[in-house]
C-alpha cells in the first residue's frame, strides 16, 4: 500500500489531500505509520516498526493497521483506492 | 512602479448569504498590482450591503431592472459615465448578462467603456436547458437533462430519468426529487420563482467541486483555481471552501474554455463522481461569488479580466497555490438613515 505522494502531514498530525480538499487529525501512531508508507516499507516493517517504537505487541498492531489501512483506502489517501 | 487610475463600475453588490460576486471582485480590483481603481458600484435594491461599503465602493448608483429593457439601462449608464468617466463595466448577474452582451459594442464606440464578456452565442450555448449538447460539442460529461414547461409532464418522466432526479430553474435554484410528487412540488415552487422552463437533470452521486476561470475569446485560458465546498448554506451556497490540486480538473477547463472561445470570467461546476469522473452541471457566465479565492491563491482573475478589457496582453497564470481556504462570515453594518434615503430616492450614493 502507497500513500499518495501529494499528501501533505504536519507535524501535528494534520492530514491534508490536496486533490479532494479533505482534512483528518492522527495521532502519533497513525502519523508513524503513514510516515513509514511513504518511505515504502512491507506491512511486516510497519508492523515491527510501531512494535518498537510504541512498546505494544504485534497482534494488536496487526489488527490496528488493518483498520487504519481500511480507513487511508476509504480516504482516499493511498494510490489505487477503492 | 506607480499604478495606473481607472474607473471600473461592477454590479452584484448583493453581499448576502447568497451572494453576488460584486464584493469580492472589487476586492480583488482594489489589490490590483497595475491599477489604482476607483468603483462604481451598480445596484438594483436599495439595501444591497455593497451599497454601504464604502472603503471599497467609492460611488453608487441604481440602475434599471434587467426588465425594463436595453435602452433604459443605456440611457442610465450613459448619465452615469456623465458624471463618472467609466473605463471598465463588470457585471455580475446572469440575468443582467443578456443586455450588456448586447450594449457592449455600443458602450465602447459611444462611451469608450470596455467590457470582457462572452459572445451571445457563447452566452446562450452553456444555457442549463442546452447543457447537455454544449457537453457534446466541448468534450465534456453532462447529466442526461431536459427541458419541461409544465408539472404534468413530470409523470412521463420515469420513460428517461430514474428517481432521485434533479429539479432546477431557469437561473437559479435546484432541488433534488425522491419521488414524483417531490418532483411536482419542486417544479410549482422554482417556476413561481424564476418562471420557466424547468430543467429536468439526472442525478449524479458524488463531490461538487467548482473552477473559477477566465477565458480571453482567443482559445486561451488566462487563469482556474479549483475548489470544493467545505461548508455549504441552506441555499447551497459554499460558506467556506479550499483550494484543489486536480490537474484533470484543470485539463476539463481548459479544453471548455478553448474550445468555447469563452471570453470573460466563468464558473464551471462539476460533480466528482464516486468512480473519479467528472460531470459538468453548470457553467455559470460571470465569475462565482468565492473569486476571490483565486486572488489568494496568487491569480487574480478581475485584475486580468480588466487588463483584458482595456486591451493590454494578458499572460496566462502557470500556477496557484494549493489548500488555501476561504470562509465567510456576516457582518453588520450600521447605516445612517440619510444614506439608505439618497440611494431611495435619488439613486445616488
Amino acid at each position: 500500500m502507497q500513500i499518495n505522494k501529494n499528501i501533505a502531514i504536519s507535524d501535528s498530525g494534520f492530514i491534508f489531500n490536496p486533490s479532494t480538499g479533505d482534512s483528518f487529525s492522527t495521532n502519533q501512531v497513525g502519523m508513524e505509520i503513514i510516515r513509514l508508507l511513504k518511505d515504502n516499507k512491507s506491512k511486516e516493517e510497519v508492523i515491527s516498526g510501531v512494535v518498537s517504537k510504541f512498546n505494544v505487541d504485534e497482534a494488536t498492531v496487526e489488527k490496528d493497521l488493518s483498520d487504519f489501512t481500511l480507513m487511508l483506502n476509504n480516504f482516499q489517501l493511498v494510490i489505487g483506492h477503492e | 512602479m506607480s499604478k495606473r487610475q481607472i474607473t471600473v463600475a461592477v454590479s452584484g453588490l448583493n453581499n448576502i448569504d447568497s451572494p453576488g460576486p460584486g464584493i469580492p471582485v472589487i476586492r480583488a480590483l482594489k489589490e490590483s498590482e497595475f491599477f489604482d481603481v476607483r468603483i462604481i458600484g451598480l445596484s438594483y435594491e436599495n439595501l444591497e450591503p455593497g451599497l454601504y461599503m464604502r472603503d471599497l465602493v467609492d460611488k453608487s448608483y441604481s440602475i434599471p431592472l434587467p426588465s425594463s429593457g436595453t435602452a433604459t439601462l443605456l440611457e442610465r449608464l450613459a448619465y452615469i459615465n456623465s458624471v463618472e468617466k467609466i473605463d471598465v463595466i463588470i457585471p455580475n448577474f446572469d440575468a443582467e448578462l443578456h443586455s450588456f452582451i448586447k450594449l457592449s459594442e455600443q458602450l465602447k464606440r459611444d462611451f469608450g467603456i470596455a467590457t470582457a464578456l462572452p459572445t451571445q452565442e457563447q452566452f446562450e450555448s452553456r444555457h442549463k436547458s442546452v447543457l447537455y449538447d454544449f457537453g457534446v460539442e466541448n468534450e465534456v460529461k453532462v447529466p442526461f437533462s431536459k427541458m419541461i414547461f409544465s408539472s404534468a409532464e413530470i409523470s412521463s418522466l420515469k420513460n428517461e430519468f430514474t428517481y432521485p432526479l434533479v429539479i432546477k430553474g431557469k437561473y437559479y435554484d435546484a432541488s433534488i426529487a425522491a419521488t414524483p410528487e417531490q418532483a411536482v412540488n419542486y417544479f410549482n415552487k422554482i417556476s413561481a420563482k424564476w418562471g420557466l422552463p424547468i430543467i429536468v437533470q439526472e442525478f449524479v452521486s458524488g463531490n461538487e467541486v467548482n473552477v473559477t476561470a477566465l477565458g480571453d475569446g482567443k482559445g486561451n485560458c488566462i487563469g482556474a483555481v479549483p475548489m470544493r465546498k467545505l461548508y455549504i448554506t441552506d441555499k447551497g451556497k459554499a460558506w467556506a471552501g479550499v483550494s484543489l490540486d486536480d490537474e484533470k480538473l484543470i485539463e476539463i477547463t481548459n479544453r471548455v474554455i478553448s474550445n468555447s472561445k469563452w471570453k470573460g470570467g466563468c464558473e464551471l461546476e462539476f460533480i466528482k463522481s464516486n468512480a473519479g469522473e467528472y460531470y459538468l452541471l453548470e457553467m455559470n457566465p460571470r465569475f462565482p461569488a468565492w473569486v476571490y479565492l483565486a486572488v489568494g491563491c496568487g491569480q487574480n482573475h478581475p485584475e486580468a479580466l480588466v487588463k483584458m478589457a482595456l486591451g493590454e496582453d494578458v499572460q496566462p497564470f502557470d500556477s496557484y497555490d494549493v489548500g488555501k481556504l476561504f470562509i465567510r462570515y456576516s457582518f453588520d453594518q450600521i447605516v445612517d438613515l440619510k444614506d439608505f434615503e439618497k440611494i431611495s430616492t435619488i439613486g445616488e450614493l
